[in-house]
């Protein structure tokens, strides 16, 4: 047991040479693509993320639609080359569960109430994945929904936390991900009080 | 010298001049939207993207995407379909079922007034005396922020435009701009306006278009 134990840490940093709460490089494009109403390019080290913004608009199929607020659509989707092993195409249990939380984390930003009976459809398609995909599709959906004009109370930024022998880490690498636990979670400054909030 | 923000931006603690595009939230005003602080006045933020969204009195360029009786719906490039009543074409009018088409066509183009809009946002308009557009010229689109800039203050660029581009320009509030003229009149006009568009969030504008469009004139003359 004691022998097969990895050093993971060395002289108060990661083996890749990162301090505990230090990220790796952030490059954000805004307004890749010409087509959508917004549009971001995010690199969080590794991860490769692109996200695109159609909307506010009509609702398809109708009965989805909300009287009083637009629904927020989120797809989160990994192409096959984004990993070392090819991922089979499509949607999976996984990427419908990350679409899922991704949506939760944006919901409450976004003034929904202004744009009754509409969809904003939030499209992020993974080109590169490094642990952390997901925190990376949040990051530039939530650029992408700004650059679209959608008015928000704040944006929403993402990262992943993990433990490497017993200390808590931002942002980990792929590498050390097979013996070690994480959880991801969303900037969720808002969710607390919204009734507060006034705009105009 | 304009202050871009982004969502959540803190902007001001003058809580009553908070406008457009903000909120205020433990006595700050916050940005709402992704675009340029203008605080005379009320401190708002003018937004560099976005939909049209529909207000009465708007004067709007729409297309007719679907005929059923009585109304024509109409596509005025926001989020919600418009509808046109028959009976805006008066009373004297024998419109029916039958013949709706022949008054106005799938695809036609016209100019309209918002009239009315509910909270189910349903959308009312009313035809503009010379509502026809008759296939006559261009149609370009921007977005329905850059609105403002386009026309200037109290219409200086526009003004600015027809002057020097020698062509019929009329902008809609929904962000749909028709341009009548000679062919390499409308390809500058279009250009001039698309630069416009471009620049919105830069001062000096209106200066820059007149320079701009002076060195085309000079380069071609």
């Amino acid at each position: 047991m004691k022998e097969g134990k990895m050093e993971l840490i060395r002289d108060g940093k990661r083996l890749s040479g990162r301090g505990f709460e230090e990220l790796s490089s952030i490059k954000i494009d805004v307004g890749v693509l010409k087509r959508s109403d917004g549009s971001c390019y995010f690199e969080l080290g590794d991860n490769k993320a692109l996200a695109a913004v159609y909307g506010p608009r009509e609702m398809h199929p109708r009965h989805f639609q909300n009287a009083k607020r637009a629904v927020v659509k989120y797809r989160y989707n990994m192409a096959p080359f984004s990993v070392d092993d090819r991922k089979r195409p499509g949607p999976d249990r996984r990427s419908q569960e990350i679409s899922k939380v991704s949506r939760e984390a944006l919901d409450p930003v976004i003034l929904r109430e202004l744009y009754p009976k509409t969809a904003i459809e939030v499209y992020v398609e993974v080109l590169q994945s490094d642990a952390g995909t997901r925190t990376a599709g949040i990051n530039a959906a939530s650029v992408a929904l700004a650059d679209a004009g959608i008015p928000m109370r704040d944006l929403v930024s993402s990262v992943a936390i993990g433990k490497i022998d017993g200390e808590v880490v931002l942002d980990m690498d792929a590498k050390l991900f097979q013996s070690i636990r994480t959880m991801d979670i969303s900037n969720r400054r808002h969710c607390a009080h919204f009734n507060v909030i006034k705009y105009y | 010298m304009y202050k871009v923000v982004v969502p959540g931006d803190f902007i001001s603690t003058e809580v009553n001049r908070a406008g457009d595009g903000t909120y205020v939230e433990d006595g700050n005003v916050y940005a709402l939207k992704y675009g340029v602080v203008d605080d005379r006045g009320t401190i708002k933020v003018v937004a560099l993207s976005g939909k049209y969204m529909p207000v009465n009195g708007d004067v709007v360029i729409g297309k007719i995407v679907e005929i059923s009786f009585p109304y024509w719906i109409v596509d005025i490039a926001s989020p919600y379909e418009a509808r046109l009543r028959k009976s805006e074409f008066g009373r004297g009018e024998n419109i029916d079922f039958g013949n709706m088409c022949e008054y106005l066509d799938i695809d036609d183009l016209i100019v309209a007034k918002v009239m009315n809009v509910d909270v189910m946002m349903r959308i009312d308009l009313a035809l503009k005396n010379e509502f026809k557009m008759d296939g006559v010229g261009r149609l370009i689109e921007v977005s329905p922020t850059k609105v403002p800039r386009i026309i200037g203050r109290s219409g200086s660029m526009i003004r600015l435009l027809k002057d020097k581009c020698n062509c019929f320009i009329f902008v809609a509030k929904n962000g749909r701009i028709w341009i009548k003229g000679s062919s390499a009149d409308m390809d500058l006009a279009s250009q001039t306006v698309m630069k416009i568009a471009n620049e919105a969030h830069t001062s000096g504008l209106t200066d820059r278009v007149a320079h701009f469009l002076d060195s085309f004139k000079s380069e071609k003359g």
